[in-house]
């Protein structure tokens, strides 16, 4: 990933035999299970909704007039 | 049965219970509702401004809150604070390691922050009373490298690290208020949420997990990758997540629906994502991968929108202003670029 990092730990079981990091992991995942979840069809249409809302206050999307685009370069002006 | 023995046959049915529980909410996919939606027309962004500066690969770059400074990291060892609007250098900041990964913003714009295999987060205060930017704080624990850094304000700052956690610091102090622990590999990118009440970790271990910030409780997991998750967000409502890899994709995860929706890939794209930014309205995700582009992607619809390329090298950080009116790329080629 990057050039001078020496290694990575690889993804594996830390202290897998270790009783106390047993019970932590069980622990862990009782709070996770337990949490409430939504239907994705909410999920869904309340993401949607949100880019829908915000889509013509989005710079990136919409495109910006140059005239107020903070880093365009103004053209000089010329007298006539 | 010993106790041993019982934990892990507890562990896999609770698993079990997870992916049952996230199957259960599945009535409609993501991509069902979209199905009626149109694809985003093609995004052609130009870029308006090249930051030119540093004299060697960029790693990190933050936006300020203004939109219009920005900081950004390099391992030439400096710290450089850019108008963007003029490209002008506010502040050229020597560091003590060059071997930095990371730099932040705070939100007040009073300070940056920077870290990288020192193990340290450095703290340098843009506003000190006789003009000098020097290091206010260097907060010290970690045993891993720095990965990410994020402020929550003046007096708290949350880093990522190779050491598997992250932490919440008191600045003043410069104590450890929290550690995040449960990452199973490297830390290495995090995410604030738009409320400040939760953060996002992306790990080594292939997983994304999303904790509260106040009680230090892991809340929710998220697996799927295949390979390291370099790059995290929060999509701009808070209420999902969104991620890079080394295994060539980008996802999005609900956090309420506790689930992947969406995976932003092409057989094309076969090279890590370095970074990745939202755009104001969520629609666009930008991605920065390692074949020197930036990809553009429809959110909603999974499809590839748009690319920027203008680098000749890796794209290591991307940014899109709070305001949502340009994005910043940094690149290995030594260049910062603006688009919109």
């Amino acid at each position: 990933m990057h050039s001078y990092m020496v290694s990575k730990m690889s993804s594996k079981m830390v202290g897998s035999n270790n009783l106390a990091h047993a019970r932590r992991m069980v622990q862990q995942l009782r709070v996770e299970a337990s949490i409430e979840r939504i239907k994705v069809s909410k999920a869904s249409a309340d993401l949607m909704r949100y880019c829908g809302e915000n889509a013509k206050y989005d710079p990136l999307l919409m495109g910006i007039p140059a005239s107020e685009n903070p880093f365009k370069d103004k053209k000089p002006c010329t007298i006539l | 049965m010993g106790e041993m023995e019982q934990l892990r046959k507890e562990a896999e049915s609770l698993k079990d219970d997870i992916t049952a529980a996230r199957k259960a909410v599945q009535d409609l996919t993501l991509q069902d509702h979209v199905a009626g939606t149109a694809v985003v027309g093609r995004v052609q962004l130009k870029t308006r401004k090249t930051l030119r500066g540093h004299l060697a690969k960029i790693y990190a770059m933050h936006w300020g809150t203004d939109s219009k400074l920005c900081v950004s990291a390099s391992q030439d060892g400096k710290l450089i604070v850019w108008d963007s609007y003029t490209t002008n250098k506010v502040h050229a900041i020597p560091l003590k390691s060059s071997w930095v990964m990371t730099c932040s913003y705070a939100p007040s714009g009073n300070m940056v922050a920077c870290g990288g295999l020192d193990n340290m987060c450095s703290i340098y205060n843009l506003k000190g009373k006789d003009g000098n930017v020097k290091v206010m704080r260097e907060l010290a624990a970690h045993t891993g490298y720095l990965s990410c850094c994020r402020f929550l304000n003046d007096n708290e700052i949350i880093t990522s690290s190779g050491d598997c956690t992250c932490v919440l610091w008191d600045i003043e102090t410069g104590s450890q208020k929290t550690v995040f622990a449960g990452h199973l590999g490297d830390c290495m990118s995090l995410g604030v949420a738009p409320d400040f009440n939760t953060f996002i970790s992306g790990a080594c271990d292939f997983t994304a997990k999303l904790w509260d910030i106040r009680d230090g409780q892991c809340r929710q997991t998220f697996g799927g990758h295949e390979s390291d998750i370099n790059a995290i967000g929060f999509f701009p409502n808070g209420n999902a997540v969104i991620t890079g890899s080394d295994d060539a994709s980008c996802k999005l995860y609900d956090l309420r629906s506790d689930q992947e929706l969406i995976t932003y890939q092409d057989s094309s794209i076969m090279c890590g994502v370095t970074s990745i930014a939202p755009s104001l309205s969520g629609r666009l995700i930008l991605a920065g991968y390692d074949d020197f582009n930036c990809n553009i992607w429809d959110s909603l619809k999974a499809e590839r929108v748009g690319v920027l390329s203008g680098h000749d090298n890796r794209v290591s950080c991307i940014g899109v202003t709070p305001d949502g009116m340009a994005c910043c790329t940094g690149s290995w080629d030594s260049f910062l670029k603006i688009w919109n």
